[in-house]
């Protein structure tokens, strides 16, 4: 669509920007202000520039958790995303099982994060826990609260459930999006299963899964509720991931410097990859508009 | 779900489809599996629920023995924990509110009008989405403390604006592309001022969207729980910080643990029928 331009349009955002203001900046500022001073109780606060930085930096403990959250969120990204598109092919296209399918599949998506951590703490506990129960009778070793393994495999399965249906809605409704008159095309052209997949449908589902992968990619660096719950960062570190690092600093020690300094590089490194998904997204839309 | 229960064959046969002929059957296998995969740890809490903490903890049972609501029963009876609902209900309904309208007209300069610095607010506006609420927990905490605001519910409701507002500024300029501009103009054109056009012609235009809009607000609010548990001690408490209780002196309290679970499960369940065609376009942010 053709937009004008009308520099009054500003006024309609006043109210999204003012609230924003509130709720964004007045408390980044409030991190940034803490990333460079100390202080030594009493409110009295020291400039102490660039310190807390240069501490974080060589930290070995803010490496380690931020090697952790990377391999995470590759992980479950490798994992989710391919399922995802598998289960989207294999939903039915329309009728009543098709909506049984969408309302049963979005079910773990609106469960709260902390209920999820439950379910999953539940689950796998040995004793009371299906699963647990289960691997312990098959004589598979399975702890996790002390397993660094089945800790990390607890996290991922637990990540898998809660999402990839989010990946697999988005995947279905691009592929609800393409014209049957492909397929024929594909049809006369006696196209193979996986020509019509590489050439047909992942074409048509790159916005979409752009978007998915955007999201995950975003909601797994930030992840907290759930591994928290379940394992609480342990056993040891081992699953103690970007944000379950930083609260235990700020809000546990209250080490205001060091975790203000740590959440500015947090921010910054998930701005980062985001803007180049983002970039990505925008000029595949481009793109699309243009054909 | 076996075959029976699939789409009739003939439909899936159709030269359109004829691709997934091979599938059809296998496909009914991999949505089974997958179903059961995403339901079996749900029915395994539901299952809990309706067990005595006894029956937990001595005998191992895929259904329970004795169905006994008696978990149910003391939260249903307990101010402390049923007024964790509550409270979780309001922050939600106020943010909800919040959230949409002040990113009505947002969205409607997003979608009509290029601006001086558009794009970057966009940009910016989406950041917000990407702010780890763990950066923020602590600000939150100080900023609603030294205006009065902590431990009340409009606090949690403005701190979960953070995330939410961005969001619905993407859902609804998403549906509001889809309207033609012709009707704005043909409504300006019939005398028709800016508000009263909003209000009367384009907000009914855009309903579902709206609808979509909050129902990701109500879904964004509801699941959060790190930001809502720093912002609240004893009045606004939500109802996933009350279910920390449940580790007491004499271990844990399995049964009432999972009945509060599943009765957190159940608005999710609800309110998810209406929308369960427009799930994957507000995840899209309107963008399918």
């Amino acid at each position: 669509m053709e937009k004008t331009t009308n520099q009054k349009a500003w006024f309609l955002v006043l109210p999204v920007l003012a609230l924003v203001a509130f709720s964004a900046v007045i408390p980044l500022m409030t991190v940034v202000n803490y990333s460079v001073q100390d202080t030594f109780g009493n409110n009295q606060f020291f400039w102490a520039g660039l310190e807390w930085f240069r501490e974080m930096l060589s930290s070995e403990r803010m490496w380690n958790a931020l090697w952790r959250q990377l391999v995470f969120s590759a992980i479950i990204l490798a994992i989710e995303v391919p399922l995802g598109i598998f289960v989207a092919l294999n939903m039915p296209k329309r009728g009543v099982w098709a909506s049984t399918c969408l309302v049963l599949m979005a079910l773990p998506l609106l469960i709260p994060w902390n209920v999820v951590g439950t379910i999953w703490q539940i689950f796998g506990r040995v004793d009371i826990g299906l699963l647990g129960y289960t691997l312990e009778a098959l004589g598979i070793d399975y702890n996790y609260t002390q397993d660094i393994f089945s800790a990390w495999a607890t996290v991922i399965v637990m990540d898998v459930w809660h999402w990839t249906s989010l990946v697999a809605l988005l995947a279905y409704a691009g592929l609800q999006s393409i014209p049957d008159a492909y397929y024929q095309a594909a049809k006369i052209d006696q196209a193979s299963r996986w020509a019509v997949f590489r050439y047909i449908e992942l074409p048509k589902m790159s916005g979409v899964l752009m978007i998915a992968i955007l999201l995950r990619f975003m909601d797994s660096f930030m992840i907290y509720t759930e591994p928290f719950v379940v394992t609480g960062g342990g056993p040891g570190n081992a699953t103690t991931f970007l944000s379950i690092d930083l609260v235990k600093m700020a809000l546990g020690q209250f080490d205001l410097g060091p975790a203000a300094a740590f959440s500015i590089m947090y921010f910054l490194v998930i701005l980062l990859i985001s803007w180049v998904f983002y970039t990505v997204m925008t000029n595949l839309d481009r793109r699309e508009g243009h054909r | 779900m076996s075959d029976t229960t699939m789409p009739p064959a003939p439909a899936r046969t159709t030269p359109a489809r004829g691709f997934a002929l091979p599938r059809v059957s296998g496909s009914a296998i991999v949505m089974t599996l997958y179903l059961v995969f995403l339901l079996t740890p749900i029915y395994w809490l539901f299952n809990m629920s309706l067990k005595t903490n006894q029956e937990i903890l001595s005998t191992f049972s895929l259904w329970p023995r004795e169905v006994t609501f008696e978990n149910y029963m003391t939260i249903l009876t307990d101010p402390s924990w049923y007024m964790g609902y509550v409270n979780s209900m309001i922050y939600v309904v106020m943010n909800m509110v919040i959230s949409v309208t002040v990113a009505l007209p947002a969205a409607y300069a997003f979608s009509r009008y290029t601006f001086m610095g558009d794009k970057h607010l966009f940009f910016w506006l989406l950041t917000n989405r990407m702010a780890p609420p763990a950066v923020f927990a602590l600000p939150f905490f100080q900023l609603y403390s030294s205006i009065g605001l902590f431990d009340t519910h409009i606090a949690v409701a403005l701190a979960h604006c953070l995330f939410n507002v961005p969001l619905a500024v993407w859902i609804l300029e998403g549906f509001m592309r889809g309207v033609p501009k012709e009707i704005d103009e043909t409504a300006y054109i019939d005398g028709y001022s800016f508000p009263r056009f909003f209000v009367r012609i384009f907000m009914p235009l855009i309903a579902s969207g709206i609808g979509v809009a909050a129902f990701f607000c109500f879904m964004f609010s509801w699941v959060e729980l790190l930001l809502s548990r720093t912002l609240t001690s004893v009045n606004a408490k939500p109802i996933a910080a009350t279910m920390t209780r449940t580790v007491s002196a004499s271990g844990m309290d399995w049964g009432v643990l999972a009945a509060a679970g599943v009765l957190t499960i159940v608005p999710g369940a609800l309110v998810i029928y209406f929308v369960r065609n427009y799930i994957a376009k507000g995840f899209a942010l309107g963008r399918v």
